[in-house]
């Protein structure tokens, strides 16, 4: 009995110790995509017109700032838009990597789409009216001889080769 | 030489006024001999701006650095085949080498000039206009023999490091026979319109003109890419800056005129369109010139900025109002004889994909000027960068490949229900077998959206591969039957019998496999570590260990390197060396990375630095997967348009043996689908 509980006890103090360690390792995971997912959101300074992670210059003054700035903001518990914010303070709008959502800079993103939109539709607006003027009027069937036969044929043959 | 070359580009410049202005007055006039004289000193402009060229060329190979340009991009320890490269390394040089090229295409069709003759003169003359162009350029705005004042320096300051690597000598050349080579079909297809050209004989020369200009462009783009992949190492390849950004466009709407074109060579549809695709391609390559260096927008490749740009804003101008000009004279002779007659055929799978192509073109375009728009709008400048880039051409750039696979299993004019059902079912299963496959093997799409993106892109890729795979085996079988060979043997006969159609299905499959290794993109891993004698790093199942690091000293430059044992599953697998160099004459600092490429994934090193306050080396470490199929995709594409650009090759006529084993399989063909019920 006293060796089941013992064991019993083993066992829930290894099941604890790998739920811990797999929580920090979890958190470790986590944090490292979190400060990858917003280090892709700056630019790095410098102006070599890299991601923020992604400049890779040999003693570049900017980039190693920068990301100590990060992992400061972020191990003090700012927010995602407080840590955003407050590069765009320091440096300026050009620091984000993309436009934000407010204002004109929406303009930036709904655009693309927009024309994508407009041109579908009118693509399939066009084809319908094309279609429906190119409806076939019933014909009597032609009495064809051999040689028109084969310059249909040859026509046909031409339109769908490729 | 500097006053040899002056001479020649001045000559050149006389000569290419007098085609362009002859060859047009000989048209209008209708006066042939005139038009010859106009041709023959088309050529002779050819030989003149070789000559220029070559006297620069001589300049660099003979350090002579009382020319300004030479001074800038070369010194005496460059190697012989950089020294070379100088030609294009800078502004002035690569504007000459950009005119030696147009004269070396426009040498070709004044050559070819039998094969349409009242065609290729217009065309002649249209290129020579061209041609002033950039001699004005080369002779006033950017002048390549400039020389230097004051005393002259006993040696210069050396090419640009980043430049310094073999693909460098290659990708610009191919990436301006692109850009160059679109004048080509611009001047087929503004003559044939100024002429009202009748049948579409014109288009089958363009076309060809088109895919060589576009093999070109693509082979300059991707070598680019590899460029920035194995020399940035920043361990990506595509960084979407506004010069990556235009050289783009002109191959998507070149893309977009490859597909259009067979609408009109077929159906004699879409006539306008093509002539307009045509028109944007080719002010798209003169607008990426003028932004690659005109400086309007930032960008890293900031080496070959200058104020010309309000030359080329002019010539723009004045190119886009000619062909607005000459389109609404002649429009009428852009009819078309066709019209669309179902929503599910070819033509129409042909007209989305032109219209995906150009929202593309439209998305890059739009967001590469987005800035110098915000600047005007709101004063404040805006950063777009990569993550603007790809949330918008993803989605654009997956609905085409969805194209790309349903297209080929489209008929022309109309396709039965029965037909799609048919043709459909077995690329649609290898789809959705494949998303399961993916996501019983880990990939979870629900978690990000790059998954999800990845995860759609693998599933339509291989829907496309499928579509192609059954092309060509239906085609094969085909042909053994009628050879009595087997079906792979008939492949290839096939694919010689239809070069076109069937190098684009290649071209298809080559894309495929770029885009397989797009997708690999949301799965990279990197990790940077200082790194000592025996230190370890771990990353995606790699363990690297730094066995020792070293320094070199060469005439050209000194270099430091790391040699690195990667271990995976505790074995040895291979010894890498991450190189940093310092390159004396121009004192910049440059990464060769260490790369180990396998087809499912790339380990690579770059030596960032050393520690100042310990003296070690600073080690970053990217594991990519994938990218390897980008590669090898891109050599599919090329090779499939290279087979695309052959003639056909006529089928042999039938012996009686085969006659008669035809026969039998067709009876027997018959009869199954007698009992199949087909």
């Amino acid at each position: 009995m006293k060796l089941e509980t013992r064991n019993s006890k083993l066992l829930r103090a290894a099941q604890l110790l790998l739920i811990a360690l797999l929580a920090v390792g979890s958190i470790g995971a986590d944090n490292d995509a979190h400060f990858n997912m917003l280090g892709h959101k700056l630019m790095c300074m410098c102006g070599c017109g890299q991601v923020l992670l992604e400049c890779n210059h040999v003693g570049c003054a900017y980039s190693d700032r920068m990301r100590n700035e990060l992992t400061a903001a972020m191990e003090r518990g700012d927010s995602d838009s407080l840590v955003l914010q407050s590069f765009v303070q320091k440096y300026g709008n050009t620091v984000l990597s993309a436009p934000t959502t407010t204002g004109f800079n929406r303009v930036a993103w709904i655009m693309p789409f927009a024309v994508f939109a407009a041109a579908l539709v009118l693509t399939v607006w066009l084809v319908r009216l094309w279609k429906s003027r190119a409806v076939a009027q019933p014909v009597a069937p032609a009495q064809l001889g051999d040689p028109e036969l084969d310059e249909l044929r040859k026509k046909a043959r031409q339109e769908t080769e490729f | 030489m500097p006053q040899i070359g002056s001479f020649s580009l001045l000559l050149a410049l006389a000569l290419a006024g007098y085609s362009f202005l002859a060859g047009a007055w000989a048209r209008y006039r209708r006066d042939d001999r005139l038009g010859e004289t106009a041709r023959r000193a088309g050529i002779a402009c050819w030989a003149a701006v070789t000559a220029a060229s070559i006297a620069l060329v001589i300049a660099a190979f003979g350090n002579d650095f009382s020319v300004a340009y030479i001074l800038h991009h070369s010194n005496r320890d460059l190697p012989i085949a950089y020294k070379f490269a100088a030609l294009w390394s800078g502004q002035e040089g690569s504007l000459l080498f950009w005119a030696w090229l147009l004269s070396s295409y426009a040498l070709v069709l004044r050559l070819r000039y039998k094969v349409d003759p009242q065609l290729f003169a217009y065309a002649s003359a249209i290129i020579a206009a061209v041609q002033v162009f950039f001699l004005l350029l080369v002779n006033f705005a950017a002048h390549p023999f400039g020389l230097v004042t004051g005393q002259i320096p006993a040696d210069g300051n050396g090419l640009n490091p980043l430049l310094q690597y073999p693909e460098m000598v290659i990708h610009p050349p191919m990436l301006y026979l692109g850009y160059v080579g679109v004048t080509v079909p611009f001047a087929f297809a503004l003559g044939a319109l100024i002429m009202k050209y009748p049948g579409e004989k014109w288009i089958h020369i363009t076309r060809r003109w088109t895919m060589v200009a576009w093999l070109f462009l693509t082979c300059g783009i991707f070598l680019g890419a590899h460029w920035a992949y194995e020399v940035l190492g920043w361990g990506g390849y595509w960084g979407w800056d506004p010069v990556e950004n235009a050289s783009l466009l002109p191959w998507l709407t070149m893309t977009a005129f490859l597909h259009s074109v067979m609408m009109q060579e077929k159906r004699g549809m879409m006539k306008m369109w093509n002539m307009w695709l045509i028109f944007t391609t080719f002010l798209l390559a003169i607008f990426g010139t003028f932004l690659t260096r005109s400086g309007v927008v930032s960008s890293v490749h900031a080496f070959a900025q200058s104020g010309i740009g309000i030359w080329f804003v002019w010539f723009l101008a004045l190119a886009f109002a000619t062909c607005v000009f000459f389109f609404v004279r002649n429009r009428n002779a852009l009819k078309s004889e066709h019209r669309l007659e179902s929503l599910v055929s070819r033509e129409s799978s042909f007209l989305f994909n032109n219209l995906v192509l150009l929202v593309a073109c439209f998305a890059v375009l739009w967001g590469t000027l987005f800035p110098v728009l915000s600047e005007w709008v709101t004063g404040s400048k805006v950063t777009v960068g990569p993550p603007f880039f790809n949330r918008v051409n993803v989605p654009i750039g997956l609905f085409l490949l969805f194209l790309t696979g349903v297209g080929p299993l489209l008929a022309w004019r109309q396709t039965s229900f029965d037909r799609v059902k048919r043709n459909f079912v077995i690329p649609t299963a290898v789809a959705v077998l494949t998303a399961i496959a993916l996501m019983l093997g880990g990939m979870k799409p629900w978690e990000d959206s790059a998954y999800f993106y990845s995860l759609m892109a693998l599933s339509l890729a291989a829907l496309v591969a499928a579509t192609l795979v059954g092309e060509f085996w239906r085609g094969g079988r085909v042909i053994a039957r009628q050879t009595g060979t087997n079906v792979f043997s008939g492949m290839v006969t096939i694919t010689r019998r239809n070069t076109r159609r069937y190098g684009g299905y290649l071209v298809h499959f080559g894309v495929v496999l770029i885009i397989i290794g797009f997708a690999g993109l949301p799965f990279n891993q990197d990790k940077e570590q200082e790194m000592g004698f025996g230190d370890k790093m771990q990353i995606a199942g790699y363990t690297l260990v730094c066995q020792s690091y070293t320094q070199d000293d060469k005439p050209n430059y000194s270099s430091e390197w790391a040699v690195m044992d990667v271990y995976k599953r505790g074995k040895q697998i291979d010894t890498m060396y991450p190189e940093r160099r310092f390159y004396k004459v121009s004192e910049q600092t440059a990464t060769i990375v260490a790369n180990r490429s396998r087809l499912n994934v790339d380990l690579y090193l770059v030596y960032a630095g050393r520690n100042q306050d310990t003296g070690r080396p600073i080690i970053k470490a990217h594991v990519n997967p994938l990218v390897a199929w980008i590669w090898i995709g891109v050599h599919i594409v090329l090779i499939g348009t290279i087979i695309a650009l052959f003639p056909n090759m006529k089928p042999q006529k039938l012996t009686e043996k085969q006659k008669e084993r035809e026969a039998a399989a067709e009876e027997a063909e018959r009869r199954g689908a007698v009992v199949g019920g087909d």
